[in-house]
């Protein structure tokens, strides 16, 4: 398939503007409305400049700039892809109902340092566009770092004890696994002398000694470990203790969405389809990640904590994903492209749901929340769409990018792993309907008078959820993630 | 006509002005104190415009060579600019000027009465840095050496804290056994070449490696130096120096003395004997690369045992000139340019975290980081420019740390010695483990009290060289390209000898 390339500088806008917004919100720290209000005009803004490129992106186009070469050789160059577009529409369209839903948190709960939080929560967008439209594991990795440094002093944002020590494990992991994606970028760069990633993989590494690439493969994979992978997963349900916002953030617009991304990126656009299929590769690292889809739902059956459930949720869908990228035949990895942004939806419908029930009712217990839906009907339903989005059912996306997975592990002959996939499924349903049962049909221990969350976290709630209902109802509605993703798909596998 | 006469001059003038200079210092100081300050800014400056014309000189038409009275190389001085000594001269320049506009306000917070013995001794040492820098003769280096010791150790002992003074004996102690060493191998050499210039040796000395003398030589000066640089285990007297010295007086030495040690280290391993000799007869740049790597662990994990600022940057440093001799030791153009690079980013990170400790003591007193609380409120400015230095040294990307690191990462790759990779990548995170904790300390943890705190931020003199100071961290970061391209690649194979200059 031909690609035309077209020189613009929207995609360095696109990044920039939260960072520029990100100095404004710290001079204007003092007038909250005013500080609030950069970070809403820079969340449309960024949404626009996205949006704003799709059209060429769905032309078959991509869109590149380089900004400056660091180093000799090492240039930092912006390219938009159709898989790049498809993040950075997810990050930058949940921004925006983010934002409106940290403002009735934050303000409900009367946090400190909300300047500071504003402020990182800018950068982290910046970043996320950043690692979205990066052309090369340069450039991913200087927004992968900024990411990692900015986001903990939001984890770390109520400051006590076990909130620092929280922020700490999750800079001790990602840091460290930081390392792990440095070296492999330069072990990439000692071999090839390049890291730009390529439709079909970068050529030079077919050349490479089969144990090396094995070791490569294995070290690009600890690098990632922001898409939480077992056993490289436990910050994740840690940084739980962060404000409600700030896991949305972590658990759909940015974080372990960037590290999904960065999985698939290096998976397909460094090792390539082909060399992941003749190294046998993929076998092993799917075999591996099945691992965690299984485990990390046996984890979340245990967990009373709501947003800890959630969590462990995460780290087991995150792998769906990068199951699907692995199962290298079109149906495999459309199932895993578009998975990321519909679990980033329903994801974030869940948290939200999760931290409504903190702000209104004041819980965090799955144990205490009898009868809970009669209080907030409408949270509830948004919960129960979300939890069947991630069991796989209708009417949610869930079912539509479980199907193409199963599909693509079954083309390839792999009955474990689609036997690991409907494991998986009556898992997540042994998690989620519990939740959902005693929010509807458990007696209150007392009388509950409707009280719903404040406006600014309800309408965002109820966005996303609906959002999730359209995945599921019109997954191929023009010009939504089905198209960007088969886009991808086509360039990856040749248009097969 | 006049102008001929300054601009044929230069090479002399940069050793020159500071050290006429120096002198004057008392006159001025005794006509209004309060000039003395301006005349070494003004110096500084006029010395900093001198390196920069000289090293732009070198990179359009090469090597400059001076010869002083007119006498020719082999029986002259002569001093010789070449990509090497240009580099590092403008560094130096650059680093004392930023210390000398900053210590306006500290000197007379920490060193009332001592102004002019202060800036006179400052000029002095700079003196003495730039002529062991831009010498081409190996004994007018020895004197350039003393010069800049015997004014280090004043610089140190002239607080009125005790704990000064004993570490700056510690150090002439130790300072006075490296140039003995240095001053040994001189004597050895010119035993053997009958010549002074470290060209013409570099002649003569391959027809006589075999002689166990010039072996002799090669292992005093290696010894010397190591002492000069404080490359474990011969580091002890650097965290007292560092720590016990005033304020501008550390982030002066920690960012320049050690740099000219490891520039003379490279000069005479590369510029007196040959490539061939250190890297394949004697193999001494393969010992280098060992005890730098362990100097790279060792100091950063005695950096975080620390709770002293001041000390744990100190340590620090004894890990990071590891990454520089690291980097030189891989005698590789890749390995070589990092280890150079790391030189001028080690100067602009290290001064700038030693003017923040400054700046932090002047304002509050404080040196230990576990009272840091809340000053990240009261001082945003200087603890901004503490965060992107720290970054830096953690070796985050877009700061001036990565573009080191890189280098040396891909040098050890190319050498086959995948333990240095490892280390190198090892010692990233114990760097962030020993920064996090201050960053942690300034920015988190005592959320309810900060609330109350006021601004009271360092003084305009001070700030603007750290804000100076952090920008270039940044700016080298991603500029990069430009030090690269114009001076280090082609330097590095020259040093190799492979290709010639341009």
């Amino acid at each position: 398939m031909v690609t035309d390339n077209i020189q613009s500088i929207t995609p360095v806008l696109a990044v920039l503007v939260s960072a520029i917004a990100s100095v404004l919100i710290l001079a204007f720290g003092r007038y909250p409305n005013i500080r609030e209000g950069w970070t809403f005009v820079a969340a449309f803004i960024k949404f626009g400049l996205v949006l704003s490129m799709l059209p060429l992106i769905l032309a078959g186009k991509t869109i590149t700039y380089t900004l400056v070469e660091i180093l000799p050789n090492i240039p930092i160059t912006f390219k938009v892809d159709a898989f790049g577009e498809l993040f950075a529409i997810t990050a930058s369209f949940l921004w925006i109902l983010t934002t409106a839903y940290s403002i009735g948190y934050m303000r409900s709960l009367k946090e400190h340092a909300q300047t500071r939080y504003y402020f990182c929560f800018a950068i982290a967008l910046s970043s996320a566009i950043g690692i979205a439209y990066s052309a090369n594991l340069v450039t991913l990795f200087l927004f992968y770092e900024m990411l990692t440094i900015s986001t903990y002093p939001l984890v770390a944002h109520i400051e006590t004890k076990e909130a620092i020590d929280a922020g700490r494990k999750y800079l001790v992991y990602l840091m460290g696994s930081g390392v792990a994606l440095l070296f492999s970028t330069i072990l990439v760069y000692y071999y090839t002398g390049t890291t730009d990633f390529a439709f079909s993989g970068i050529a030079g590494l077919a050349l490479i000694p089969k144990a090396t690439l094995a070791f490569l493969f294995v070290m690009f994979m600890i690098g990632c470990a922001k898409a939480g992978f077992m056993p490289l997963h436990s910050w994740l349900p840690a940084a739980m203790i962060a404000p409600t916002p700030v896991s949305a953030l972590l658990h759909a617009v940015a974080v372990v969405t960037a590290g999904v991304f960065t999985a698939v990126r290096i998976i397909l656009y460094i090792f390539g389809v082909e060399l992941m299929k003749s190294s046998g590769l993929w076998l092993y690292m799917a075999y591996f990640v099945s691992i965690t889809i299984i485990l990390a739902s046996i984890y979340a059956l245990s967990q009373n904590n709501l947003k800890k459930r959630l969590a462990y949720s995460t780290v087991s869908q995150l792998s769906y994903i990068v199951l699907g990228a692995l199962l290298i035949t079109p149906h495999g990895i459309t199932g895993g492209m578009l998975h990321m942004p519909y679990h980033a939806f329903m994801k974030i419908t869940l948290f939200m749901c999760a931290g409504a029930l903190i702000v209104t009712a004041k819980k965090e217990n799955i144990s205490e929340m009898n009868g809970i839906a009669r209080q907030m009907p409408i949270t509830m339903i948004a919960f129960t769409i979300g939890a069947l989005g991630m069991i796989g059912m209708p009417p949610a996306g869930g079912y539509v990018t479980k199907w193409y997975l199963l599909l693509g592990a079954a083309e390839l002959d792999q009955m474990i792993l689609v036997g690991v996939l409907l494991i998986s499924a009556v898992l997540n349903a042994a998690y989620f309907f519990p939740v959902v049962y005693i929010a509807f049909f458990k007696e209150p221990d007392h009388e509950l008078k409707y009280n719903e969350a404040p406006m600014f976290m309800l309408v965002p709630i109820v966005i996303t959820a609906i959002i999730s209902i359209s995945f599921g109802v019109w997954p191929d509605a023009p010009g939504f993630f089905y198209d960007i993703v088969s886009i991808a798909v086509a360039n990856v596998t040749g248009g097969i | 006509m006049t102008f001929d006469i300054i601009t044929n001059n230069l090479p002399a003038l940069t050793v020159i002005i500071p050290l006429i200079a120096g002198f004057l210092t008392p006159i001025i100081g005794w006509i209004n104190r309060k000039l003395c300050w301006y005349h070494v800014m003004l110096t500084m400056f006029i010395v900093f415009l001198i390196t920069a014309s000289n090293l732009l000189t070198v990179i359009n038409t090469g090597t400059i060579h001076y010869q002083f009275g007119g006498w020719a190389p082999p029986f002259g001085i002569e001093y010789v600019i070449d990509l090497l000594n240009g580099f590092v001269c403008i560094i130096i320049a650059f680093i004392g000027l930023m210390v000398s506009i900053y210590s306006k306000e500290s000197i007379k917070k920490e060193l009332p009465g001592k102004t002019i013995p202060y800036y006179s001794i400052y000029l002095l040492l700079v003196t003495g840095l730039m002529g062991m820098t831009i010498t081409g003769d190996i004994f007018n280096f020895y004197v350039f050496l003393e010069i800049s010791s015997l004014t280090a150790y004043a610089l140190i002992a002239i607080g009125d804290r005790k704990d000064g003074i004993v570490a700056s004996f510690n150090y002439l102690i130790m300072g006075t056994v490296a140039a003995s060493f240095i001053l040994l191998g001189i004597g050895y050499l010119y035993a053997v070449t009958g010549t002074l210039n470290m060209a013409d040796m570099q002649n003569i000395l391959p027809t006589i490696y075999d002689n166990k003398v010039v072996l002799a030589a090669l292992a005093f000066f290696m010894a010397g130096f190591s002492i000069k640089v404080g490359l474990f285990p011969l580091h002890t007297w650097l965290p007292d120096a560092y720590t016990h010295a005033p304020s501008t007086s550390s982030a002066l030495i920690a960012g320049l003395m050690t740099k000219v040690g490891a520039y003379a280290m490279i000069r005479f391993m590369f510029g007196v004997f040959t490539p061939a000799f250190v890297i394949d007869m004697t193999r001494m740049t393969e010992i280098l690369t060992w005890a730098a790597a362990l100097a790279i662990i060792v100091g950063s994990v005695l950096a975080i045992a620390q709770s002293d600022m001041k000390r744990m940057l100190a340590y620090s440093s004894v890990s990071q000139i590891g990454y520089i001799l690291l980097g030189v030791g891989l005698a590789n153009v890749i390995g070589m340019q990092g280890g150079l690079l790391h030189i001028l980013n080690h100067a602009v990170m290290k001064s700038a975290l030693f003017l923040v400790a400054g700046a932090i003591f002047y304002r509050t007193g404080i040196r230990n980081i576990h009272q840091f609380k809340g000053l990240g409120k009261r001082m945003p400015v200087t603890t901004t420019v503490f965060l992107i230095a720290g970054l830096s040294m953690i070796g985050v990307p877009g700061t001036v740390g990565f573009t080191s690191k890189w280098y040396l990462v891909l040098g050890s790759m190319e050498a086959g010695m995948w333990i240095f990779v490892l280390i190198i990548l090892a010692s990233s995170l114990l760097n962030l483990a020993y920064f996090w904790r201050v960053f942690d300390n300034i920015w988190f943890g005592h959320p309810h009290e900060v609330e109350k705190i006021k601004r009271d931020e360092a003084p305009l003199s001070m700030l603007i060289p750290m804000v100076i100071l952090a920008g270039l961290c940044i700016f080298f970061g991603i500029f990069a390209y430009y030090p690269l391209h114009y001076i280090l690649e082609p330097l590095s194979n020259m040093l190799l000898g492979i290709g010639v200059l341009p």
